[in-house]
């Protein structure tokens, strides 16, 4: 008898350091499923961010490299540059993407880097321990926006997706979540048409996943999922923002 | 071939593409834009690849990007870009990756001029970035020798893992002289596929490489730090560089210059023989390995009564010069940082002031 359920051959053996309830795990999988489907494994380079996805290499068997806190983008910029050939990904979460490296997304995205950005956005920066994020809601509480997320002083969460779909160049810009075995599929999706729009040389590719982050959200797993569903999804809605159609 | 007469910033791109570098990222600024200006145009010529990034610190990135897949690769700059670029070097050294970087030394601090200064000095030999760094660097003194820096720069690079910096102050990128380039660089970096992200399939390894900095055992930080130190002191015993002027037979006085500054002192030096004072020179043409042994032997050579470290800062490398001399003998400074070059009859004023 076969086989009819296996884990990825571009995901590791290696348990997670991630906490209970994390998407990583998740997102990390669709990755890897993707990888594998496209068979690209061999030729594909991962860019890790500074973070909780820090450490991602460990969870996947293809080659890696480790950027500086927010600049991954320019680091895949260099590798695809010099290396057409190989397929590049960022993998960056909404502190490092956001906030210290919204410079190098935007000007990676406007130049139509043929490079793809798995975006994690789970509002809050998760390895320095919850503090606020350029993504966390107003009035949502974190170790430096104690008594709630004051728009006043600032500002408004930023919609990264909105953002770059807004730029002239031709890109896919998604966003979608895997805080629900639902919404899963419709995610993988995404991510596999950003890869393919890379090995079509075609435009850059940015998918932006809604997750939760239940340790530093102070919620259990299950109630993370709902204060996600509750307050997330609302202010950042799912689906395709632009495509090179 | 027969020589040619070209700006130091273009005979720079030149040379690195002699060298095999098709992968060049950078960011203008004065004085060494003409660089940019010039691969832009030159690099889609031999099929290699130009990108201005948005900032310094996205280039180093990019920089590091490519490196880590073992590519040859470089970029341009001067001293607000390097700093800026920092990051980026700190983090290539951490994770092992051969890049040259030039920097055509403008005054600062702060945005401070764009007229030539040697004010870079400390940054560059002490390693520019956070943690334990160091970079070999290489000071030319003419547009020839940056030529032959840059093209020997890249093999240094591969050979150490390690990031090189070619320091040029503005005059040898702005200064138009006749160059000869050398043979096209032939050898191509051996080993990467030990350890570059090049492609596990294209390059039929089995294994992943993973390039990265972050080693949060502290033994094991420990020992990569070790194994680090190891290459800066290989880099003490193999590369130390220098030339000497005027040195074989006795002198009063020791002049220790570099770059552009020590074309100055040659002069001065010429000027005070004609008068009947001998003054002798060494020109580090390694900042960092310094040639401390060099800089001991000549100051400590009987009848030299004093040592003149000249520069175009407030006084960086007279420190090394300290060392060197260990308080033998009294060790002097004179410099200027503002976009003047000090010149001969300064620095003769300076010495006949010491040794009459």
């Amino acid at each position: 008898m076969g086989k009819t359920f296996q884990k990825p051959e571009a995901l590791s053996d290696q348990p997670t350091h991630y906490c209970p309830g994390c998407t990583h795990g998740v997102a990390h999988r669709l990755v890897a499923e993707v990888i594998d489907e496209l068979g690209i494994r061999g030729r594909t380079v991962g860019i890790a961010p500074v973070g909780c996805a820090v450490l991602a290499y460990n969870y996947f068997t293809f080659d890696f490299q480790e950027a500086a806190h927010g600049r991954a983008p320019a680091m895949a910029t260099g590798i695809k540059r010099s290396r057409p050939d190989l397929v590049v990904f960022t993998y960056q979460g909404d502190g490092d993407l956001a906030s210290i490296g919204m410079g190098e997304i935007v000007h990676a995205a406007n130049r139509g880097e043929k490079f793809t950005t798995v975006f994690i956005n789970n509002a809050v920066y998760g390895m320095t321990g919850g503090q606020m994020a350029p993504t966390t809601l107003p009035d949502q509480r974190t170790t430096t926006s104690p008594f709630g997320r004051n728009v006043d002083e600032v500002g408004m969460p930023i919609r990264v997706s909105e953002l770059l779909a807004s730029l002239q160049t031709p890109a896919y810009i998604s966003r979608q979540t895997v805080i629900l075995p639902k919404y899963i599929v419709k995610a993988k999706k995404a991510i596999k048409k950003a890869f393919t729009y890379q090995l079509e040389n075609r435009c850059y590719g940015f998918v932006e996943l809604v997750s939760t982050c239940p340790t530093n959200w102070g919620l259990t797993p299950v109630d993370a999922v709902k204060w996600a569903q509750e307050h997330m999804l609302p202010y950042y809605p799912l689906g395709d923002l632009k495509s090179p159609e | 071939m027969s020589k040619v007469l070209m700006k130091g910033n273009e005979a720079i791109g030149e040379a690195a593409i002699r060298a095999g570098a098709l992968n060049y990222f950078a960011y203008p600024i004065t004085p060494q834009s003409e660089v940019a200006e010039y691969l832009s145009r030159r690099m889609p010529e031999v099929g290699g690849h130009f990108l201005q990034g948005e900032s310094e610190v996205a280039v180093s990135y990019m920089i590091f990007g490519a490196a880590g897949c073992g590519e040859r690769v470089f970029t341009t700059s001067s001293s607000p870009g390097i700093s800026l670029m920092s990051e980026g070097i700190s983090y290539i050294i951490g994770a092992e990756c051969p890049a040259v970087f030039v920097n055509i030394m403008r005054g600062g601090p702060g945005l401070g001029g764009i007229l030539p200064s040697q004010a870079d000095y400390l940054q560059a030999t002490r390693g520019v970035g956070h943690g334990d760094c160091r970079l070999l660097v290489l000071a030319p003194a003419s547009v020839q020798e940056a030529v032959e820096m840059v093209m020997t720069a890249f093999p240094l690079a591969e050979k150490y893992r390690n990031p090189v910096m070619v320091l040029g102050d503005g005059l040898i990128g702005q200064m138009m002289e006749p160059v000869e380039f050398p043979d096209n660089l032939k050898s191509a970096p051996s080993n990467k596929d030990d350890w570059a992200t090049n492609g596990m399939d294209t390059r039929g390894r089995k294994t992943r490489n993973l390039v990265k900095s972050l080693f949060l055992d502290p033994v094991e930080l420990n020992e990569h730090n070790l194994k680090i130190k190891r290459k800066y002191e290989q880099m003490e015993r193999e590369e130390v560089r220098f030339e000497g002027y005027n040195q074989d037979g006795a002198y009063r006085a020791l002049i220790v210059s570099f770059g552009t500054m020590s074309r100055v002192c040659r002069t001065a030096i010429d000027i005070m023989k004609a008068d009947g004072l001998e003054v002798a020179m060494i020109r580090p043409q390694t900042l960092f390995p310094y040639p401390l042994q060099a800089v001991r032997d000549a100051a400590w050579k009987k009848g030299c009564q004093a040592v003149f470290s000249i520069e175009m800062n407030m006084g960086q490398m007279v420190e090394d010069v300290r060392l060197a001399v260990q308080g033998r003998c009294p060790v002097h400074w004179y410099g200027k940082c503002g976009g003047e070059v000090p010149t001969p009859e300064e620095v003769v004023e300076t010495v006949r002031a010491v040794v009459q």
